[in-house]
């Protein structure tokens, strides 16, 4: 598919709580609770934890985490290249989100629970029907792993 | 309040059927389970209806239009995995409200083979995230829910393994199976692999099929005649996923399910000791070990342990899917629920044949549906 001309030249966000700014890194947003002090993602109409209005404020998060689960899916939708790892990664500070993890074989001998991971951010691979590119996350191992 | 019995239940032996419709399927286990009672469409004051493909489509009334137009109230549930479970809550609710004496409950569903989850994308704007962002299949869900295990008890792939060998056994036993076939451990483990740990034979089959129940009154029962093969509704629990920390990032099955079968037990004024037999939600195998414990078969913990020592399997203290599960007898969505009442109703009435538990009194059936929903119900004879 080719770009159209109301394709962006920027990259979009994957997902909504990827916040790429003009001059800068991305990174992810999480909402954090004033009141119970927990960590989502994307906005809610009060605190899915504690039921508090009004407590949730923006916040930027860790780009550092731990993997807390993980699986190996080896049979997908056709067009989803397999084998991938599915994981699971506690971020440093709050917050807990699901993503690829990469850099890494695919082998379940190889994933560790609670290794180091980091977060970074590398385009989707993947366009919309108008042509624009995405940004999306990507957990790598904290030691670089092998690219 | 009054109690609540079940009547009359049956349900269709689960099986592909391209070449029918959902009313089609739903009507015949809603005549199946009014025979086995020896009522008809005409005696029952309400209809609910479980089904979650086609939840817009008014299913309910499109099986009234294959059995007897009578005008009566129908309800149509989708609730996930619970969607046969909560029509089937939704009637009893209804009897002890004193609303009505006698209603029919149905689940039905046609589904086809395939991956379930992970779905979107094809937008406009955005694109799919299955397979970018992590899986959300559902094989990979509950890949994950069974590492969870792992990685707390030290699970092992043979463990989860054992409980496809055990249902897929039991469904040997029976004829309403979509499959009959025993599984050796070792052809469980080395079949393809879908996501760790679950390979194709630790992942339910997708199957059309019905199920239906008639929930009557005490008073209307004994009135009728009925209480010889009545079984009671010792309790009724659902629940809805109570907030926990990974929720963000995986759907909850084991907190939502906890809940419900504390709210169960306390109904029933039972403990998990009482229990003579179970059918659980073993949409995966995966899902069967870390329901031991969320029902309080085990402690935590004790789940693998409960798979080895064969106490599960038929004949053992506490018999699970003797049925053969969703992993064998098949998983229609807005059937399963109803199904698991017919199963544990087949043995309380003593009419379970080859796989008979022996001198089964009090059965528990539990589902849970992603997003989450999980109902739980106890039943006793009587």
């Amino acid at each position: 598919m080719s770009a159209s001309p109301t394709a962006s030249a920027l990259p979009k966000p994957a997902v909504p709580f990827i916040k790429i700014p003009e001059n800068g890194e991305p990174y992810l947003e999480g909402q954090r609770c004033s009141a119970c002090k927990e960590v989502f993602f994307e906005t809610r109409r009060a605190c899915p934890k504690c039921t508090k209005i009004g407590t949730l404020k923006a916040e930027r998060l860790s780009n550092t985490g731990k993997l807390y689960n993980f699986t190996v899916v080896h049979r997908n939708f056709p067009g989803v290249k397999v084998p991938f790892i599915s994981a699971i990664v506690d971020l440093d500070g709050g917050g807990s989100l699901k993503g690829n993890l990469v850099d890494i074989e695919p082998d379940i001998a190889k994933l560790k629970f609670d290794m180091p991971v980091k977060v970074v951010f590398r385009d989707a691979g993947r366009i919309d029907k108008a042509g624009n590119k995405y940004l999306a996350y990507f957990f790598i191992p904290a030691d670089g792993g092998n690219p | 309040m009054t109690d609540v019995y079940v009547v009359g239940t049956d349900m269709i032996k689960f099986g592909r059927f391209p070449e029918r419709t959902v009313d089609d399927l739903g009507a015949e286990a809603a005549l199946l389970a009014l025979g086995d009672c020896g009522l008809t469409i005409a005696d029952m004051q309400a209809v609910f209806c479980g089904n979650l493909f086609q939840a817009s489509a008014g299913v309910g009334q499109r099986i009234l239009k294959q059995i007897g137009q009578t005008g009566v109230p129908v309800v149509n549930t989708a609730n996930a995995c619970a969607t046969g479970a909560t029509a089937f809550r939704e009637g009893w609710t209804a009897i002890k409200a004193g609303l009505y004496d006698m209603v029919l409950c149905v689940g039905v569903e046609q589904i086809g083979k395939g991956l379930l989850g992970g779905g979107g994308g094809g937008k406009d704007d955005g694109i799919p995230t299955e397979g970018l962002l992590g899986s959300g299949t559902m094989p990979s869900v509950f890949a994950h829910v069974g590492l969870e295990h792992s990685r707390k008890y030290g699970t092992t792939f043979e463990q989860f393994a054992k409980v496809s060998v055990k249902n897929h056994h039991h469904s040997t036993l029976n004829p309403k199976a979509m499959y009959r076939v025993e599984t050796p451990l070792d052809e469980v483990m080395g079949a393809e692999m879908i996501s760790y740990p679950n390979t194709k034979l630790m992942c339910s089959v997708n199957v059309d099929g019905s199920a239906a129940a008639v929930l009557c009154s005490e008073k209307k029962a004994k009135e009728l005649g009925l209480m010889g093969r009545a079984v009671r509704v010792r309790a009724s629990a659902l629940a809805s996923d109570p907030w926990s920390k990974h929720n963000l990032a995986a759907m909850d099955f084991n907190a939502v399910t906890r809940l419900a079968a504390k709210s169960a037990y306390e109904m029933a004024g039972l403990g998990p000791d009482d229990i003579d037999l179970i059918e659980l939600h073993d949409c995966f195998a995966t899902a069967e070990i870390v329901h031991y414990e969320n029902l309080g078969l085990c402690k935590d913990g004790e789940a693998g342990r409960l798979i080895d020592s064969g106490e599960t399997a038929l004949g053992g203290r506490v018999p699970v899917n003797v049925s053969g599960g969703l992993l064998s007898k098949g998983h229609p969505l807005g059937a399963t629920g109803i199904a698991n009442i017919y199963e544990i109703t087949t043995h309380l009435r003593g009419e379970a044949g080859e796989r008979q538990v022996q001198d089964a009194r009090i059965g528990l059936t539990h589902v849970v549906g992603a997003g989450s929903a999980c109902a739980v119900h106890v039943l006793e004879k009587v």
